[in-house]
């Protein structure tokens, strides 16, 4: 059955929604939570109600077809959406209000990192990268430096490729390299949770896996949330995964639920291939 | 049948006359804009050489020499055309104004781009396109019955001098510095931006250590060409400098630049001259100089091509 969600005028469809809350099936305890969370860009309401929670050290995927709100409401999290669009409600991080605008957005940003689709190294080199937030921050200690450039990038899961060339331009790196540099240098400032904004759509399937193996891996230590195009790579990666569909998070669940037995009819229309 | 075909195939369609039409008027036009330039620049330097092989004057000397006197002759019998003081007005009026007008004009580029871009597309960019506009002789005229009198009242002397030259460049380069920056700072992509913003850096770490290193050689060509603007500027600065052919001893003191000597010289002289070909050397040195400003751009231009 085949249904396009912008001709449809069955309201029911509209309001049946299914959000589950992670800390119940999970000792993970909520690290990030909306509520009425609403985004608007001039007078066009983007977002309408994303109540989410997200659990510690575990992957979220969001998915769902472009123009879906998806990626605004990610953007709204670490507060990257000031000065573009209005976002009212509340952003729970860790129980404190991070959506008020006596908030240090500098300060919070440092503690939710944000990685984007286009791979977005500076023009400086590798190193230079990685030390860029540090030094903003006063850090200039080289022993110190070169510790967390390591570990950064060995985190990253891409030490190995670069070691030998640290002060080489980070734009002479494949896009895949790039990627990869920019998530070690978002976990350089030891964020709490890292905001990945499609981070795999400009890359190859070889790069892409091993994308996806980093992120895997950096789980333990950081709480992800990933914008994907990509629905198998929701599948893949994530614990969790919340669909999107024209400004509303209409299903929220285990991502194995979602893929095999998702509890919305537009939910399951969208992973069995019918839209989007 | 298909000798009809053939025909038509072969016979030139309308549509294919006017495309041969149009790229034959579109080449005349370029080959009279380059025939045109070629002409200048072989008019200029066969006149402006014309003093060192008709008239025997020494290049170094024309070049060093401080003073400036074409109906005299020296010592040696040759002409006293040393040409340093102007040489020396041109480029401490040049460096001097572009020294001056950089900060105001990154600054105001930076409130443009980064700080307020809709105030700054509102208000400042039809203030700056109308001071482009403004002729030079209006500039020259404020600077004369406004600067000259004030920095004869702030620093002494006759307030003609390379310090109201410099305040009227000033003015006048602001411009042209401001809105070619404002074209660098937008050239830098968005996601530096987000990039910087997204590791916690604040707006005034990310316009300093990101966007202002990325625009580094957009910026350059900004200053540059202000300085080929203000070197090659002659009405206005003629207006206020003092045109007094000496080697500037301060900056209130009376000087003057290649193109004053040019502007208050070249009426008076006959062609053909002893007198005339000593300014067409000056022209020429400006052309040499313009050139070279010309190179210079192109230069930093393809600098910045490549690290991009």
């Amino acid at each position: 059955m085949l249904i396009n969600p912008a001709s449809t005028h069955q309201d029911d469809l509209w309001l049946e929604r299914h959000i589950v809350d992670p800390s119940q099936d999970n000792r993970q305890p909520i690290i990030l939570e909306t509520k009425q969370l609403h985004v608007y860009y001039g007078d066009n309401e983007a977002i309408y109600e994303g109540d989410l929670k997200f659990a510690e050290h575990q992957i979220s995927a969001l998915i769902g077809p472009s123009g879906s709100g998806k990626s605004t409401f990610l953007r709204s999290l670490n507060r990257m959406n000031d000065g573009v669009a209005r976002v009212a409600g509340q952003i729970l991080y860790r129980g404190v209000d991070i959506n008020r605008p006596e908030i240090d957005v500098y300060e919070m940003r440092r503690r939710i990192g944000m990685v984007f689709q286009r791979p977005n190294p500076f023009s400086k080199s590798i190193y230079d990268n990685i030390t860029f937030a540090l030094k903003r921050r006063g850090v200039t200690d080289k022993k110190t430096l070169d510790e967390v450039v390591e570990t950064s990038l060995k985190q990253a899961a891409i030490w190995d490729e670069v070691k030998d060339q640290l002060n080489k331009s980070a734009l002479a790196l494949s896009g895949g390299q790039q990627q990869r540099l920019c998530i070690a240098r978002a976990i350089a400032v030891k964020p709490d949770i890292l905001l990945l904004d499609e981070p795999a759509s400009a890359l190859d399937p070889v790069s892409t896996g091993k994308l996806e193996e980093t992120l895997t891996a950096l789980k333990s230590n950081y709480t992800i949330i990933i914008v994907t195009h990509n629905m198998q790579q929701a599948a893949r990666i994530s614990d969790y995964t919340a669909f999107f569909n024209m400004g509303r998070a209409l299903e929220y669940d285990k991502t194995s639920q979602i893929f095999t037995s998702p509890k919305v009819q537009l939910t399951n229309n969208y992973v069995a291939g019918d839209f989007g | 049948m298909n000798s009809k075909l053939q025909k038509q195939l072969l016979k030139r369609s309308k549509a294919a006359k006017i495309e041969r039409l149009g790229k034959g008027v579109s080449f005349l036009a370029l080959m009279l804009i380059v025939l045109t330039v070629f002409a200048i620049i072989i008019f200029v330097t066969s006149k402006g050489l014309s003093t060192f092989f008709s008239n025997h004057v020494n290049v170094i000397d024309f070049l060093t020499g401080k003073n400036w006197n074409p109906n005299v002759t020296n010592a040696k019998g040759q002409p006293e055309v040393g040409a340093l003081p102007m040489i020396t007005g041109s480029f401490v009026v040049t460096i001097l104004s572009a020294l001056l007008a950089t900060p105001f004009a990154i600054g105001t580029a930076i409130f443009m781009t980064e700080i307020s871009p809709q105030r700054g597309a509102r208000i400042l960019q039809p203030v700056t396109e109308l001071l482009v506009g403004i002729p030079s002789v209006v500039y020259g005229f404020i600077g004369l019955t406004v600067v000259v009198p004030a920095v004869r009242a702030v620093f002494g002397g006759s307030g003609f001098g390379i310090l109201s030259g410099t305040f009227v460049l000033f003015v006048m380069i602001l411009p042209t510095v401001t809105s070619m920056s404002v074209d660098a700072l937008h050239s830098v992509p968005r996601y530096y931006r987000e990039a910087a913003l997204a590791l916690g850096a604040t707006q005034w770490q990310t316009i300093y250590k990101v966007v202002l290193r990325a625009a580094t050689p957009g910026m350059l060509t900004a200053i540059v060409f202000g300085m080929a603007r203000a070197f090659g500027e002659a009405l206005a600065v003629q207006m206020v400098i003092g045109n007094a052919a000496l080697l500037p001893t301060s900056l209130v003191s009376p000087a003057s630049t290649l193109t004053s000597v040019l502007t208050t010289g070249i009426g008076n002289t006959v062609m053909g001259s002893m007198q005339n070909n000593a300014l067409w050397s000056l022209a020429l040195v400006l052309l040499i100089m313009s050139l070279i400003f010309n190179l210079i751009i192109r230069l930093i231009g393809r600098r910045g091509a490549i690290t991009k």
